[in-house]
């Protein structure tokens, strides 16, 4: 059976290419090869995102604009100063180092952070390596069309980074408009006329194109080449949670890309889409933006969702807790994710008919999550659990989503929606499903399937001190702004008032302090990227090879060799009923 | 050392507090609640946000609990031989229908204070419309022919004139206490949002459209507030400074800036329930 077929595999990997062949990388139509550049990838701009994310926490530490005009070439010019000059002939001077680049930086950290980091690590990175293998395919279905969709992605990234470099208008290098390009401060040529906006345009439209090809060929994928006996209800729950998202990317990345091309038009073609003065209406690109960006953020938690349900299974050596109640909840959260958009808008004005409307949609999405909490715990019930680094991270996801989840009930109340609205509560909230939500899965997904992935096993050690410095961390960065938000700290500020017993110093100074620690963890996981893969202590032979975390391990990733054969179940495996999930 | 910056020191700080006078709300360093209800629906906002704060702490609570149950009596070494169950039909209702449960409680709760605060009530005494600018707040008062710009202070005239910077302005929006204001909001060039959590308001300013949205402050002082939308390079100076005063002063300080005093309380075209699509009142730089 599958293991067999393993066995004879492992020995034969000649046909592997060099890794120092750069063929090998960039004509490649191997769904592992390009999984391991979408990770590599991520982790590259990870690095740029948390770089941003560490000069806004730096200029945030302490009150007054400290760390932007540091980076300023255009001199001692404070703020208002630069406002004066503005009023005089409408354009500021300042090349770069203002509240404008604090902007930027905000800017780019989220968009680096959804389009090139989390995504590529979840979808491209672990969607690529595990979803052919989970349904015992022998690669996907397009894996040329696989290629670009990874290659299209550099692309993206390479205009991206351009877009912060270049002038962005008046007021400074770069498009400091917010991740979500609300018109018309991202049309408006008195503030953005430069070329950064439109390279921003075109990034995007490329960063979607290399989405929907991966999505088509995802979908394609588990649709048609599942092998034998596997069937959709026999699925891992890691392939549903990736059929899920890769459905949400096929129908909101359209959508996205019109409201981004209506934008490229306004700016450039005289169009008035989103211009009040010529019969547009700013509010409609609102409602086209989070039409995608609603789904957008479920297509950054839904494959947490189910690698959270992979490992929470292997650690506690038990089943996972039901299963189809688990996929089903993800499609519903799917479904539901397309109805709840303008919870993002409460305050355009949108009329009391359609924010009651809202307010109710949303709040129904915590029924199907709170089921897929209550399974994981389930799952874990009555199990045999052992605490290696995924399951770790993947217990931490457990309880920093629900923290994020039940602020997220608090602001669908749209009554209170009003003093938190676009204040620091908002960005504790999001964080805390995202930053310490997916990317909690992500490094739990990293260090389950790194033994299977490289045939090395890390150091537990620097694994657990990364958690925990990074636990620890990110808790003390995001819960003080819950406290920020409430006092009414409003986001994308690149300082704030300190004065007397007025301001939001204290709680913005312990959130710097947090980054520190949190940096301190970062710091851990490089260096055990390097013990695993310079020194190479630890590699996986005999038993270990194939399944290293023992009898839990139930999917078809651990029926073969770590590293998997270059082209794995070129006889494919016949899945008994037993072995399913 | 980070309380200092604008703050020439403690003895100025207590002279500002006594310079100011009358009362001042704005955000409070340090402080882990809601800032202090200067409204009825600030405080009824703060009721509803202290039931939600501890239903949620409670789930979250229970979740902590049940994991740390789990981890300490199913881990490998208590517990070495795991169970297979993967259903429970019992349990698997009770969490679908407790979580609705909730949620209907909250809706429940929440519907109202939603009505009340998108529905302008019928004894609106005073309209304002507040019109964003890149970088700073044009206030109107259409009823009173009065209109002036509102500028924030410069980091110089606010140390000077012992205020805090960027919460404090040269030319506050004035109105008086226990009165329903009405206020018109809209934008000239990009989206801005006037927001005073103090009185529980935060309404977009759009281009194009104006919204609208109320309050009735229940105490004079002074209400601070922030531009909300991200609005470029000033997006974090441009402040809102309310300043809530007895009828008489609010008169004076009409009659002051050259306005219409006894159009005030019984201005007809206030005294009714708002149209929806709210024309732009005469004399305002909206398009």
């Amino acid at each position: 059976m599958a293991t067999d077929h393993a066995a004879a595999h492992g020995d034969h990997h000649s046909d592997r290419p060099s890794v120092y062949d750069p063929r090998r990388w960039l004509f490649s139509t191997n769904h592992k090869d390009i999984g391991t550049m979408y990770l590599v990838f991520a982790i590259l701009a990870g690095i740029v995102g948390g770089a941003l994310s560490g000069l806004i926490r730096w200029e945030l530490a302490e009150p007054g604009v400290q760390i932007f005009w540091g980076l300023a070439e255009a001199g001692n010019l404070k703020t208002d100063q630069l406002f004066a000059i503005a009023q005089q002939d409408g354009t500021v001077k300042a090349v770069f180092g203002n509240e404008h680049s604090y902007n930027v930086a905000v800017t780019m950290h989220g968009l680096i952070m959804i389009f090139f980091m989390v995504m590529p690590a979840m979808i491209g990175g672990f969607g690529n390596w595990f979803v052919p293998i989970m349904i015992g395919a022998p690669d996907m279905a397009f894996p040329r069309m696989n290629n670009i969709s990874f290659w299209l992605l550099p692309v993206s990234f390479a205009l991206a980074t351009i877009s912060m470099l270049v002038p962005g208008g008046s007021m400074g290098h770069g498009f400091g408009g917010g991740w979500t390009l609300y018109a018309p401060l991202s049309t408006s040529q008195a503030l953005h006329g430069g070329p950064s906006m439109d390279l921003l345009i075109l990034s995007l439209h490329i960063a979607g194109i290399s989405s929907i090809l991966g999505a088509i060929n995802f979908i394609v994928t588990i649709f048609n080449m599942r092998a034998p006996g596997m069937t959709l209800h026999r699925m891992p729950l890691f392939v549903w949670s990736i059929l899920v998202t890769v459905w949400l990317l096929l129908l909101a990345l359209p959508v996205l890309a019109g409201a981004i091309t209506m934008l490229l038009t306004d700016r450039n073609f005289g169009t008035n889409f989103f211009n009040a003065a010529g019969g547009g209406d700013p509010v409609m690109y609102q409602h086209l933006f989070w039409f995608f960006g609603h789904p957008e953020v479920y297509i950054l938690i839904l494959p947490g969702f189910g690698m959270v349900s992979q490992i929470v299974s292997t650690f506690s050596r038990k089943p996972v807790f039901g299963y189809l109640g688990m996929a089903y909840a993800m499609v519903a959260i799917g479904v539901i994710g397309f109805i709840v958009w303008a919870h993002h808008m409460y305050t355009v004005g949108m009329g009391l008919e359609l924010e009651a409307y809202f307010v109710a949609a949303t709040m129904i999405i915590a029924v199907p999550t709170g089921i897929k909490i209550f399974s994981w715990i389930a799952t874990m019930w009555g199990g045999s659990i052992e605490f290696k680094t995924p399951m770790l991270w993947a217990i931490g996801f457990i309880f920093l989503f629900t923290v994020g989840g039940v602020t997220g009930v608090v602001l669908a109340n749209s009554g209170v929606d009003t003093v938190l609205h676009d204040t620091y509560y908002v960005v504790a909230h999001f964080h805390y499903v995202l930053s310490l939500g997916a990317v909690f899965a992500i490094f739990a997904g990293f260090y389950y399937w790194l033994p299977k992935m490289s045939g090395l096993k890390y150091s537990e050690f620097l694994g657990c001190l990364h958690f925990w410095f990074t636990f620890v961390g990110v808790n003390v960065i995001f819960f003080p702004q819950h406290f920020l938000g409430l006092q009414g700290m409003p986001r994308r500020y690149a300082d704030y008032p300190d004065f007397g017993e007025f301001g939001f110093a204290f709680w913005n100074k312990v959130s710097s302090y947090g980054f520190l620690i949190q940096a301190v963890g970062t710091g851990f996981f490089f260096l055990m990227l390097l013990d695993t893969f310079v020194l190479r202590r630890r590699k996986l032979v005999g038993a270990q090879n194939v399944s290293p975390w023992g009898e839990g391990a139930t999917t078809l990733e651990w029926t073969l060799s770590s590293p998997p054969p270059f082209h794995q179940f070129n006889e494919l495996p016949q899945i008994a009923p037993e072995k399913a999930h | 050392m980070a309380r200092t910056a604008a703050a020439v020191g403690l003895g100025a700080a207590l002279i500002a507090g006594v310079a100011m006078a009358q009362t001042a709300t704005g955000p409070i360093d340090g402080a882990i609640d809601l800032q202090p209800a200067g409204s009825e629906m600030a405080r009824e906002i703060g009721t509803f946000h202290t039931l939600l704060l501890w239903i949620i702490s409670a789930i979250t609570l229970f979740v902590l609990a049940l994991l740390l149950y789990v981890m300490a009596r199913y881990n490998r070494a208590a517990n070495p031989t795991p169970k297979k169950f993967t259903h429970n039909m019992t349990v698997e209702v009770l969490w679908t229908v407790v979580p609705v449960i909730i949620l209907v409680v909250i809706a429940a709760l929440s519907f109202p204070l939603l009505f009340k605060q998108e529905q302008m009530p019928a004894d609106v005494q005073l309209t304002v419309k507040a019109t964003g600018n890149t970088w700073n707040w044009n206030y109107t008062y259409p009823d009173q022919n009065v209109e002036f710009l509102s500028n924030p202070l410069s980091e110089e005239d606010a140390v000077a004139a012992n205020k805090p910077y960027r919460m404090a302005v040269d030319e506050p929006l004035v109105v008086p206490v226990n009165t329903t204001v009405r206020v018109l909001v809209t934008a000239n060039d990009v989206i801005h949002a006037f927001s005073v959590p103090s009185l529980g308001i935060k309404e977009d300013a759009i281009p194009g459209r104006v919204n609208e949205t109320w309050f009735n402050a229940e105490k004079t002082g002074t209400f601070y507030g922030f531009c909300q939308e991200l609005c470029g390079i000033g997006h974090s100076i441009m402040p809102i400074e309310v300043k809530v005063v007895t009828r008489p002063e609010f008169d004076a300080f009409i009659a002051s800036k050259g306005g219409q005093l006894a159009a005030a309380p019984t201005a007809p075209a206030t005294s009714e329930p708002a149209p929806t699509p709210a024309p732009a009142p005469a004399g305002a730089p909206g398009r």
